[in-house]
């Protein structure tokens, strides 16, 4: 029933529409108004123009101070500072940009609407601001680019010797996180070790992977050099932690690095935005399949002093399992080589 | 001149009026070999994908809008992709937006912008019978359709059409365990692309032999529309960069079916080793947006060519700075190659690439800007006529500097590591590239109607029409800044799991509502467009009083254009508003010796030059004459 009156209501209001659309196309072929260059429409063009100026040049400012704080993510990482005044710098330069040009936009179509006594004035070319208007963007581009250089080569520089390293692998649709243990070195694996039991594909032959130990969340301490190793076990995967304005894409067969030092703990951010519940959180950011956008993992930041703690109490996999160690994982490691 | 020249226009019109004769449906309408008809078979298929593609983003925003809502309405349509509380399957979320994204993208903004314009106007500005290959123009449009044809059974196929985004990057996008999607709805996309392809080259050939070989007497490069130049170059982009899109297809294909290892290396899926070792992924990404970053340009130059002259011609004022523009369109053509490596900043190439990439990106900003600072002086001191197609150029300028500044930020490799994939970059790429691109096809439609049918569109719907999609695209992808610099990422079909991301339920709401009044509001153009087809107010022969050859022909051109001798062409296309001349535009095929009140200095020098060249022809005219 419900359906056959909203169908009557739309065809109500499509023949409305349709009968004033039919009397104003018949009142404009009275009036001649056909025949002109330019209508009344023209004028009502112009003062829109100016309104929509108006209008949504107060929702952008009041929208853009109003909610400044939900948008602006607190930063939690050195190198986000610094990304992020160039953030704020490009969009005091590109902001200014954008408000002169559109003013002009909107301004000019109200200033030179249609007058029947005027003439356009011929004004083809003029080298010299075409010149201005090239050099100047020019200019303002380069120093922008340069100062984008430099962060961007502090960041992508090689991790410090004393990093903490953290091993990150992406599948479908999980993170899975390793630490290398004591010896601080990471030990090796292969895709084709991979089972139910060894999820990262450990070559447990390797001496320095007896110590590498997994965690549920992955800890680390603030104030010192952390290095993610990330890599892929089937498809791309993107590790994305907003707040510590950190992303590297998870790629199969290419292990890749973003390393990073966290400035503030979970408990200090927990203070800072009256959130007890807080949590570092890390996303995927490059499309994985069905389970896309739900490849969440926690950041835990410690104290360094709470950290060391924490490193020397973890269970290594094969204190967990000791089955690894033994002679099964060896056979595999022959299969795997054989094929 | 004037006596041999109407003798020649009569031999001429009847050896057309034979042709004409010989036409039926079938040839007309169909196997139709005739520029104008082609052009007008993309711009109807342009429309349909246009509505498919626009469908499927509201499916999407309606998941993302209100994501407690159920869709049992659309059962009829969504069948099984609907779980039992009526919500999207997330699988086929992501299906919508790669289907979205592919059919925008190529569907709607090459094929039904280039296709649609380029075969259009391209002989009608230059002043060409029709194009250097009418049968090469044909199967362009038929592969184009097959293309089409595919791509749209894919969207029925029991798996589901191809799910990996867009730009369909393997592993995902080569193995069928990763998603339903990469099965059968895979294969079908990259036969569709290959058929899309050749069909572009087809008409990129055929588009750029045109305007090399076959200009009219007096239609040098230099007086060239803006718009041809920019069919021009877009073609020259199309032609050397799709190619490599089909490379890269070629051996996704072979990963896919034939055991190769181009893309694919050491993966363990659903409980099983794959034997394949040492490809790389990114190898495909550089192969992709080698491609991928020119098609922004073949998909925006058109678009700015057709504001050129709209604006031009209805600011009665010449294009500012026409030498400027076609030095920052070569630029921009020729930097579009060199730049692609921006997309994949943290793919984990080598940051040393990133650093190059960078300064590369940001060059091609200058001319981009040059072109803006030139739209906004011709406006200035103008005589402007809002007709909805200089509404929509308007439009066009607006969202090409929006999204055109968010680039900026982009690509600075530094800020693009927070901003990469996220909702700041889906706002930037839909206004630069996608509503920028489609107000000049719309720009392109209103102003082109007449010609193309020979009655006019509805103003008063025009103006409606544009002021509702005009707010409607701004109330849309504005806030999606917000929400990409909250860092809420792209191609996720709920937010709720992650607590930095779980808000802006409200925003969200509220760009979905307005993606769909400026859905429904594209219904206002189809029903004025299909309407004014044919019940429209008849057009006059050149309804906005411009100069450009396209408007000296009859008013229905049957195939060959022109009746009698091709016009010659005397002067550039922006002779508005010229000092000293009475009508405040000289269309291209008055001579310069006719205007002598109005001509600058250095065009008088020209009349002499002018009048020796007609001199001669005269006389080849009169001697070919006597020899009949």
């Amino acid at each position: 029933m419900y359906g056959f009156l909203i169908g009557v209501g739309v065809l109500l209001l499509l023949s409305i529409i349709w009968m004033v659309y039919r009397i104003q196309t018949l009142v404009s072929v009275v009036k001649g108004s056909d025949k002109k260059i330019a209508t009344g429409s023209n004028k009502v063009n112009a003062i829109l123009f100016i309104l929509f100026m108006l209008g949504t040049g107060f929702l952008m400012f009041w929208y853009s101070i109003k909610e400044f704080d939900t948008y602006q993510l607190p930063i939690a990482s050195e190198h986000g500072v610094v990304t992020d005044r160039l953030f704020w710098i490009t969009m005091a330069v590109t902001g200014i940009v954008f408000l002169i040009t559109h003013v002009l936009l909107f301004i000019f179509p109200y200033k030179y609407q249609y007058k029947e006594d005027r003439k356009a004035s011929f004004y083809p070319d003029n080298n010299k601001l075409e010149i201005i208007w090239t050099a100047v963007p020019g200019v303002v581009l380069a120093l922008l680019v340069i100062s984008g250089w430099m962060a961007w080569s502090d960041i992508t520089a090689p991790a410090p010797e004393k990093a903490h390293v953290v091993e990150i692998m992406g599948s479908q649709f999980q993170w899975d996180v390793r630490y290398p243990g004591k010896d601080n070195v990471l030990g090796d694996y292969d895709y084709r070790l991979t089972s139910a039991t060894n999820a990262h594909g450990i070559d447990f032959t390797d001496k320095n992977s007896m110590d590498d130990f997994p965690s549920p969340v992955v800890v680390i301490p603030k104030g010192e050099p952390v290095l993610f190793k990330i890599r892929a076990r089937d498809v791309l995967h993107s590790v994305f932690s907003p707040h510590m304005r950190l992303k590297m894409d998870a790629v199969p067969g290419m292990p890749t690095r973003f390393w990073f030092v966290p400035t503030k703990t979970t408990a200090e951010m927990r203070e800072e935005t009256g959130n007890p519940d807080f949590q570092y959180e890390i996303a995927c950011t490059e499309i994985c399949g069905r389970g896309h956008f739900s490849m969440r993992k926690i950041i835990e930041v410690v104290e360094p002093g709470e950290y060391q703690k924490w490193y020397a109490e973890q269970k290594s996999f094969i204190q967990m399992n000791p089955a690894l160690a033994e002679g099964t994982q060896a056979e595999t490691k022959e299969l795997a080589e054989n094929n | 001149m004037s006596t041999a020249s109407v003798a020649n226009h009569d031999t001429s019109a009847h050896d057309h009026h034979d042709h004409e004769h010989h036409g039926n449906f079938v040839t007309t309408y169909l196997f139709t070999t005739d520029h104008k008809m082609i052009g007008k078979q993309f711009l109807i298929s342009g429309i349909f994908w246009a509505l498919i593609g626009g469908l499927l983003s509201i499916l999407f925003r309606l998941q993302l809008g209100f994501p407690d809502m159920s869709l049992e309405f659309l059962r009829p349509i969504l069948g099984g992709w609907l779980d039992d509380a009526g919500h999207l399957d997330p699988t086929f979320y992501l299906a919508l937006v790669t289907m979205h994204g592919t059919i925008m993208v190529f569907f709607v903004l090459t094929a039904g912008l280039s296709g649609t314009f380029s075969n259009y106007l391209i002989p009608l500005q230059i002043g060409a019978r029709d194009m250097a290959s009418g049968f090469m123009n044909m199967l362009s449009f038929w592969f184009f359709f097959m293309a089409g044809v595919l791509m749209f059974i894919s969207l029925f196929i029991p798996t589901g059409p191809a799910a990996g985004g867009w730009v369909v990057y393997p592993p995902l996008s080569a193995l069928e365990q990763a998603i339903p999607g990469s099965g059968l709805g895979m294969t079908l996309w990259l036969t569709s692309m290959t058929l899309f392809i050749a069909s572009q080259l087809l008409g990129g050939i055929n588009y750029i032999t045109t305007v090399i070989n076959l200009r009219t007497k007096g239609m040098s490069f230099s007086r060239l529309p803006l718009t041809i130049w920019a069919f021009f170059l877009t073609a020259v982009i199309g032609l050397l960069s799709f190619p490599v899109l089909v490379a890269a297809a070629l051996l996704l294909i072979f990963d896919r079916s034939f055991g190769t290892s181009f893309y694919l290396s050491d993966i363990y899926i659903n409980g099983e080793a794959l034997p394949n070792t040492g490809g790389s992924p990114v190898l495909y990404q550089h192969l992709f947006w080698f491609l991928g970053h020119p098609e922004v340009y073949i998909v925006l130059l058109p678009a700015l060519g057709i504001t050129s002259e709209v604006i031009a011609t209805n600011s009665r004022k010449p294009i500012f700075g026409y030498k400027a523009m076609i030095i920052s369109m070569l630029g921009i053509t020729i930097l579009s190659f060199i730049v692609w490596a921006h997309h994949m900043f943290v793919s984990g190439m080598n940051p040393f690439l990133g650093s190059i990439f960078m300064f590369l990106t940001l060059i091609i900003a200058v001319p981009s800007a040059v072109k803006v600072f030139n739209y906004l002086t011709t406006l200035w001191r103008g005589n402007l006529i809002f007709t909805p197609a200089m509404l929509f150029s308007i439009g066009l300028v607006s969202f090409f500097i929006s999204g055109g500044l968010t680039g900026i930020f982009l690509g600075n490799s530094a800020i693009d590591i927070q901003l990469h994939d996220t909702y700041f970059v889906v706002a930037h790429f839909h206004l630069v590239m996608g509503s920028a691109s489609f107000f000049g096809l719309l720009a392109g439609i209103y102003h082109w109607f007449p010609k193309m049918f020979g009655r006019m569109m509805d103003e008063k719907l025009g103006y409606i029409h544009f002021w509702l999609t005009f707010v409607g695209v701004y109330m849309v992808f504005f806030p999606m800044h917000y929400i990409g610099i909250a860092g809420f990422p792209r191609r996720y079909y709920s937010w709720t799991n992650f607590d930095f991301a779980n808000m802006y339920t409200d925003l969200n709401m509220f760009v979905s509502a307005a993606a769909i009044i400026t859905f429904a509001a594209q219904f206002i153009f189809l029903f004025n467009f299909f309407y004014s087809m044919y019940r429209g107010r008849k057009a006059s022969l050149n309804p906005w009083r411009s100069t450009t050859l396209e408007w000296t022909t009859p008013l229905y051109p049957g195939h060959g254009n022109w009746p009698g001798e091709i016009p010659t062409v005397y002067r550039w296309p922006y002779d508005y508003s010229k000092p000293g001349a009475e009508e405040d535009f000289i269309p291209q095929t008055v001579p310069l010796s006719a205007t002598p009140e109005s001509n600058l200095p250095h065009e008088q020098e020209q009349v002499k030059l002018e009048m020796e060249i007609m001199k001669d022809e005269e006389e080849g005219l009169v001697a070919n004459e006597s020899k009949h």
